[in-house]
């Protein structure tokens, strides 16, 4: 009896899609454990330690109104502001231009273009900071004399609080934006090259059709970029951490809310106030990646 | 759907914020009563972890090849140099876990015992407690003050690193000049060197510990801790403002560089052109020898320098490694035996990079100095002098007075501003500071 069940069940479940493929579970258990214990877990502790105090009692919002009135919370904040901002407007303006030159006239140097793009990345992001600021310091740097140009003799007239965004940018689209060139070119060659073809026979030039087909058709991949692109960018650490010791503290300690976060862990022992700042940054994380999904149709399916 | 989820989100926000019975403030830290010290269960054969930077790892196997009985498990670490705060980090990991404390740490930040001998049950054991009296008190006068906490003395300090005035006898000897014995004969020597020798130096004012070297000695009650967390911070005292002014002007006619002495183009450029430098002891081997390169037989220190006013010669002090002894340590008499051994006895600290703490051990430390043939002068009679004469109103605090100046002073004379016009911000910088770590700024 059973013998002949078995391969009788299997059939129907093949012919009919009745009974869906348990095996799946299994494949995805091994990423399931290690996301709760290494994501969700430590969500939930951090949510729960922002909610209470070093004793264990419930407080409410009080951890979030004491780290609010903070008096590097709001210049913490600013300066990560100014920095996504810029972050993000250069990385979807240029990752988007390259990956369309790449695509459309480049053919020939196009690979060798796209290699040369994505080898900052494979730098691991620590070893690159230690490299941009042997960059950076006009009396080692190979490009010393850009630096010279601008006025700037020394590492410390380089770091000016003032330039820190801009020289935050260009070493983070140093080191992540080839691997967005090449996820965005990856796109662009999903797109039928009839519709670009039916562009072209119309009369459409190559910035009609980037404009009218490539880069709406992009949208789902640029709002995936974006929402990446604002976590890694919110919870800057290392480069202003690395620069900031390099410099024997020429940049504040809490320049950056994940800086302030460690600070208030590490410095004050105060782990319910470290937890309220992160609980902060995976709100407004939360809020734009929903605003950006929403915006940018990331779950339609067409 | 999404009214209904605003709506939920609110409920969850409202409930929290009723829901609070506690207060938010962080627990207060207590001072530690050395009294109350109540050691682990002993056992005098277990193994002792130590923490130890590279450059007193030497020492560490030094004293395990002279006491092969003692277990001992060396981890190398940063050290805590320039401002990084490893060990306070991973105490206070260890803390909320209850267990992994090194029973022995080395720590090149005096103001580690800011936070070290705080809290319910502070990390760093009072170590009158566990070495003996006879051996603390043979360091040099006021070497444990920046140990001690009411009562009680929580570390055991390495070497000194009291301000001495560096400088360069060749060229002192070739220009023809006098080695200044006060602050007012300084300025006016800067004031020459700048007209008669231009680009040759006579200190520096970026570096992060230029406040120790200069603030310090003018007796400026910029960090002077009143008990426990009281501290009192008056930028704007006369005191302060009579070495800033002294400053400003050096500055702005480039007799002083605006640099810091480890900048990649300091040490390019201007290093041979230092003429006079005040700096701690350690400049001489660790800045002029290793880094600098300067030639033997050039370097020589002079004594302190005063104000012409002032009745007595005060000086600073920059750094200065302590080693701390874990209040959780199970091998308190293995961790004592280590930390005496390693700061007093003549193996250990005779051929130290940096100026002994212990009396006895600075004597044979300077006669080595003077064989070394290095120095163009004995260093010895500026050294003894300077140890005793560092101003006792300045303390270490749980921040970093290096990291403030640092952020907020030195970026300000990279764009051409006195340092007189940023006291103000200064000063702010500094109150923030300690008040967010729970201090009471007077």
């Amino acid at each position: 009896m059973a013998t002949a069940s078995a391969p009788a069940r299997q059939a129907t479940g093949v012919r009919g899609h009745r009974k869906p493929n348990r095996s799946g579970y299994f494949f995805v258990a091994g990423y399931v454990v290690l996301l709760i214990a290494f994501g969700i877990g430590p969500t939930l502790y951090a949510f729960w330690l922002s909610i209470s105090n070093s004793r264990g009692q419930l407080v409410g919002l009080g951890n979030f109104t004491r780290t609010f009135t903070d008096y590097r919370f709001a210049a913490a904040f600013t300066h990560i502001m100014v920095y996504v901002v810029i972050w993000l407007v250069t990385l979807m303006v240029l990752v988007v231009s390259l990956a369309l030159m790449l695509h459309g006239r480049m053919h020939r140097t196009s690979a060798a273009l796209r290699f040369l793009f994505y080898l900052p990345g494979a730098l691991a992001g620590v070893a690159s900071v230690v490299l941009w600021l042997i960059l950076l310091d006009p009396t080692n740097s190979p490009v010393g004399f850009i630096l010279r140009a601008f006025g700037w003799d020394s590492l410390a007239t380089v770091i000016l609080p003032s330039h820190l965004p801009v020289i935050f940018t260009i070493i983070a689209f140093w080191t992540g934006a080839g691997g967005w060139i090449i996820v965005v070119y990856g796109a662009l060659n999903s797109i039928p090259p009839e519709l670009v073809e039916a562009a072209r026979v119309d009369g459409a030039s190559i910035f009609q059709i980037a404009r009218m087909i490539q880069i709406p058709l992009l949208r789902k991949w640029i709002a995936y970029m974006l929402i990446l692109a604002f976590a890694t960018g919110s919870q800057l650490f290392v480069e202003p951490q690395l620069v900031s010791t390099a410099s024997f503290g020429m940049i504040p300690d809490g320049w950056s809310p994940n800086q302030l976060s460690y600070l208030y862990a590490f410095q004050a022992g105060d782990f319910n106030g470290a937890a309220a700042l992160a609980v902060d940054l995976l709100f407004i994380g939360l809020a734009s990646a929903t605003v950006v999904v929403f915006r940018g149709g990331l779950f339609e399916r067409e | 759907m999404r009214t209904k989820m605003v709506g939920a989100i609110a409920v969850v926000g409202a409930a929290l914020a009723l829901s609070a019975c506690g207060s938010a403030d962080p627990a207060p830290a207590p001072s530690a009563k050395a009294d109350q010290f109540a050691p682990a269960a002993q056992d005098e054969a277990s193994e002792i972890t130590v923490w130890a930077d590279a450059t007193r790892v030497p020492v560490v196997k030094a004293y395990q090849k002279a006491h092969p009985e003692a277990k001992i498990k060396l981890v190398t670490y940063s050290g805590n140099a320039n401002g990084a705060t490893d060990l306070q980090t991973k105490v206070q990991l260890f803390d909320r876990t209850g267990n992994g404390w090194p029973d022995v740490a080395f720590s090149a930040t005096l103001s580690d015992t800011a936070w070290a001998a705080f809290g319910d049950k502070p990390y760093a054991a009072p170590v009158d407690k566990v070495i003996d009296k006879s051996v603390l008190d043979g360091f040099a006068p006021g070497a444990l003050d920046p140990c001690k906490v009411g009562a009680g003395t929580y570390c055991v300090r390495n070497d000194l690193a009291q301000v001495v005035l560096w400088y360069n006898k060749k060229l002192l000897d070739k220009f023809g000049y006098t080695l200044p014995t006060t602050w007012e004969e300084y300025q006016a020597l800067g004031e020459k060197v700048a007209k008669e020798h231009p680009g040759y130096l006579v200190g520096t004012a970026g570096d992060p510990w230029a406040p120790e070297i200069y603030l310090w000695a003018s007796q400026c009650p910029a960090s002077t801790v009143t008990e426990a967390k009281n501290v009192t911070v008056d930028l704007k005292n006369a005191n302060c403002s009579r070495m800033v002014g002294m400053l400003d002007k050096l500055i702005a006619n480039k007799a002083m560089s605006k640099a810091g002495v480890f900048d990649a183009g300091f040490i390019k450029n201007q290093a041979s052109k230092v003429l006079l430098m005040p700096g701690p002891s350690w400049f001489g081997q660790v800045l002029f020898n290793s880094t600098f390169k300067i030639p033997k037989g050039e370097i020589a220190a002079g004594a302190p320098l005063k104000f012409a006013s002032d009745t007595a010669t005060y000086t600073g002090n920059v750094g200065g490694g302590v080693w701390y002894i874990s209040s959780h340590s199970k091998n308190l008499k293995t961790a004592g035996d280590l930390v005496s051994w390693v700061t007093t006895a003549d193996e250990a600290q005779a051929n130290a990079v940096t100026y002994p703490a212990y009396t006895k051990a600075a004597a044979l430390w300077l006669t080595k100095q003077r064989d070394s043939g290095y120095f163009a002068a004995d260093i010895s009679p500026a050294f003894t002098q300077a140890a005793e004469q560092v101003w006792p109103g300045w303390s270490a605090t749980q921040y970093s007075q290096e990291a403030i100046y640092a952020s907020t002073v030195v970026p300000a004379l990279n764009k051409d501003q006195t340092i007189a016009s940023t006291i103000d911000a200064w000063q702010t910088a500094i109150t923030n500071k300690a008040t967010s770590l729970g201090y009471k700024v007077n």
